[in-house]
């Protein structure tokens, strides 16, 4: 297996989701068969392949650097599960 | 009044200019049609009043002989749009409630154009799925159902909502996305078309994000000349979205010349898969004889890493979609899970709201993407990636056009593939590999299985040539004829 239950841990920390014990060890064989699925990649030789960035062939276009958007504090914090004062609110972070 | 939920959009577009009857009338019917059918599930948020508001205006429009392309057009629009004041949640529990402030570009130029909206349409959540099962509001019913037999089946995912929804009549027409299928297998599976543009012709902004670098939207409709029809108010030029191609569209209904003469139709071996049902082999010489015989020539071609497309998929989206759902925690919109402190919150919120699938696949990202692993798994991915779209470069020097199947089987049963992600996965063989070089591709109703279930194929196209798919897709359509209805069995 290419994943074991201490990288499923790791990997659900980075994420920022929470993993249940009973959870870990299935995790671990669903990531472990689908990563090992992938490793056929490791077939192609593409030493002389350059990385995909964009499938499209343009550069990205310029615009003038000037304010279009703004002064909607009310709608930007519509949907905010907490909010305080036109703030998002979150639990305190710094003691 | 004869059923105006009959009607291709065409037809109920010109028939609406010619005032045979009103935005509201068609509008009417299609509620009522949706009540009927709640039990396929294919909407998640009905908005009659809405739809019928915005009817009536279009009605004052079109009495002044004004009006837009789509004036008065009752349509359905997936979960993954963001619609202003209409609850959006990509059919996910962590964007319960979320009500849009603003619209996205693609329905907004919809809107523009005088189309209805009758709802929003379920989705496999966050559009990650290949059968509609990953919803958080629940699967949608395929309205197929195989020959003598009340199983129910999915209707392809992730746009299953609107594969259904135009199926079962319940929408004239639905806007999709697509990442790796999402349009085109929804619509083999439901004897409906689905095209994919080229990437950079729709517009993503207001589209909850999947894999920004594969994700485009398109429409499912009942005929190639619906999809042009709908595709046309799609597409076109967006500051907001700077992937957004600024070139002109062209007149999509008028490619449809019936004329595919000397078109160079190319036949890619490796979609030759093992195991492929002989049925849908078939299918596949099928076509090929129908456009020889409309006078197309075909071309054997090779495209050799495409068995490579699926792994590379497997790694580029789930580490696109792991970077583009950091954004859901608990903090700005959407559900919140109080936790001990703020790490503690994002962590429960996240546990909470996202489904099985969902977390798979951030978790995959998060690895692949995660120090000493990036160049292994995503770098080896894009390089793949760039192997595969000079595959097709290669092709098109010889051909006009690709021609394959759109799915390796008919639709399959709710439940029977949700335990092994692998072969849920496979499921996308044949479409992943337009959207890993940014190709347009269209799914055509062709046939009927052994089962009685629709068969789709696939043609898929040169960057920004979605005129020689509308074209060549008319033409097939023509031949196939299909011209097959679901039963429909929920109206009980």
């Amino acid at each position: 297996m290419s994943v074991d239950e201490k990288t499923v841990r790791h990997i659900a920390r980075l994420a920022r989701i929470a993993v249940t014990d009973e959870e870990v060890a299935p995790l671990a064989k669903e990531l472990s068969s689908i990563l090992d699925w992938v490793e056929q990649l490791g077939e192609v030789n593409t030493d002389a392949v350059e990385p995909m960035a964009s499938v499209e062939e343009m550069a990205l276009a310029m615009r003038e650097d000037k304010i279009t958007d703004g002064n909607i504090q009310d709608k930007v914090t519509k949907n905010a599960p907490a909010k305080d004062d036109g703030f998002f609110a979150v639990p305190k972070v710094v003691e | 009044m004869t059923d105006l939920t009959k009607l291709t959009l065409a037809e109920a577009r010109d028939k609406l200019k010619a005032k045979d009857f009103t935005s509201e009338e068609l509008t009417s019917a299609y509620l009522g049609a949706m009540e009927e059918a709640r039990e396929l599930n294919a909407y998640v948020l009905e908005t009659p009043e809405k739809a019928l508001d915005m009817a009536k205006a279009s009605d004052a429009r079109l009495q002044k002989g004004e009006g837009g392309a789509l004036e008065g057009v009752p349509l359905g629009i997936k979960d993954l749009f963001c619609t202003e004041g209409v609850r959006t949640t990509a059919c996910s529990h962590i964007l319960d409630g979320f009500e849009p402030q603003y619209e996205s570009t693609v329905t907004s130029q919809l809107w523009r154009d005088g189309a209805v909206m009758l709802g929003k349409l379920n989705n496999d959540e966050f559009a990650m799925g290949s059968s509609n099962e990953t919803s958080h509001y629940g699967p949608v019913v395929n309205p197929w159902k195989a020959e003598g037999e009340d199983k129910k089946l999915v209707p392809g995912g992730s746009s299953g909502g609107s594969s259904a929804a135009v199926a079962a009549r319940i929408a004239l027409a639905a806007t999709a996305t697509d990442t790796g299928g999402s349009i085109r297998q929804p619509a083999a599976f439901t004897g409906t078309v689905g095209i994919k543009p080229t990437y950079g012709r729709c517009s993503r902004w207001g589209v909850v994000a999947f894999a920004s670098s594969l994700d485009q939207a398109g429409p499912i409709t009942r005929t190639v000349k619906d999809a042009a029809i709908l595709l046309q108010s799609m597409t076109g030029h967006d500051a907001k979205d700077s992937t957004s191609v600024n070139m002109p569209v062209p007149d999509f209904e008028k490619a449809l010349t019936g004329d595919v003469r000397g078109l160079k139709v190319g036949i890619p071996r490796e979609y030759r898969v093992d195991g492929m049902p002989e049925e849908i082999e078939k299918l596949w010489a099928q076509g090929i004889d129908w456009l020889k015989a409309a006078g197309a020539e075909i071309v054997d071609v090779s495209l050799p890493h495409t068995k490579y497309a699926l792994p590379a998929y497997y790694i580029v989206a789930p580490a696109e979609a792991s970077s583009n759902l950091a954004r859901y925690d608990g903090v700005r919109y959407g559900l919140r899970v109080e936790g001990k402190d703020i790490t503690d919150m994002y962590e429960k919120t996240r546990a909470a709201g996202f489904g099985a699938e969902v977390k798979r696949r951030v978790l995959i990202g998060t690895y692949v993407l995660s120090a000493g692993y990036y160049d292994a798994y995503y770098i080896k991915a894009q390089k793949i990636r760039t192997l595969i779209a000079q595959d097709f470069k290669k092709a098109y020097e010889k051909v006009d056009v690709l021609l394959t199947p759109t799915a390796p089987s008919d639709a399959f049963g709710i439940g029977e593939k949700t335990d092994d992600p692998l072969s849920m996965y496979l499921n996308d063989v044949f479409t992943v590999t337009v959207n890993l070089a940014g190709l347009p591709g269209i799914s055509v109703p062709a046939g009927i299985s052994q089962r009685g279930l629709p068969l789709g194929l696939q043609l898929i196209g040169r960057a920004f040539d979605e005129e020689t798919l509308f074209r060549a897709g008319g033409v097939l359509e023509e031949a196939a004829g299909f011209k097959a209805e679901p039963a429909a069995w929920w109206r009980a």
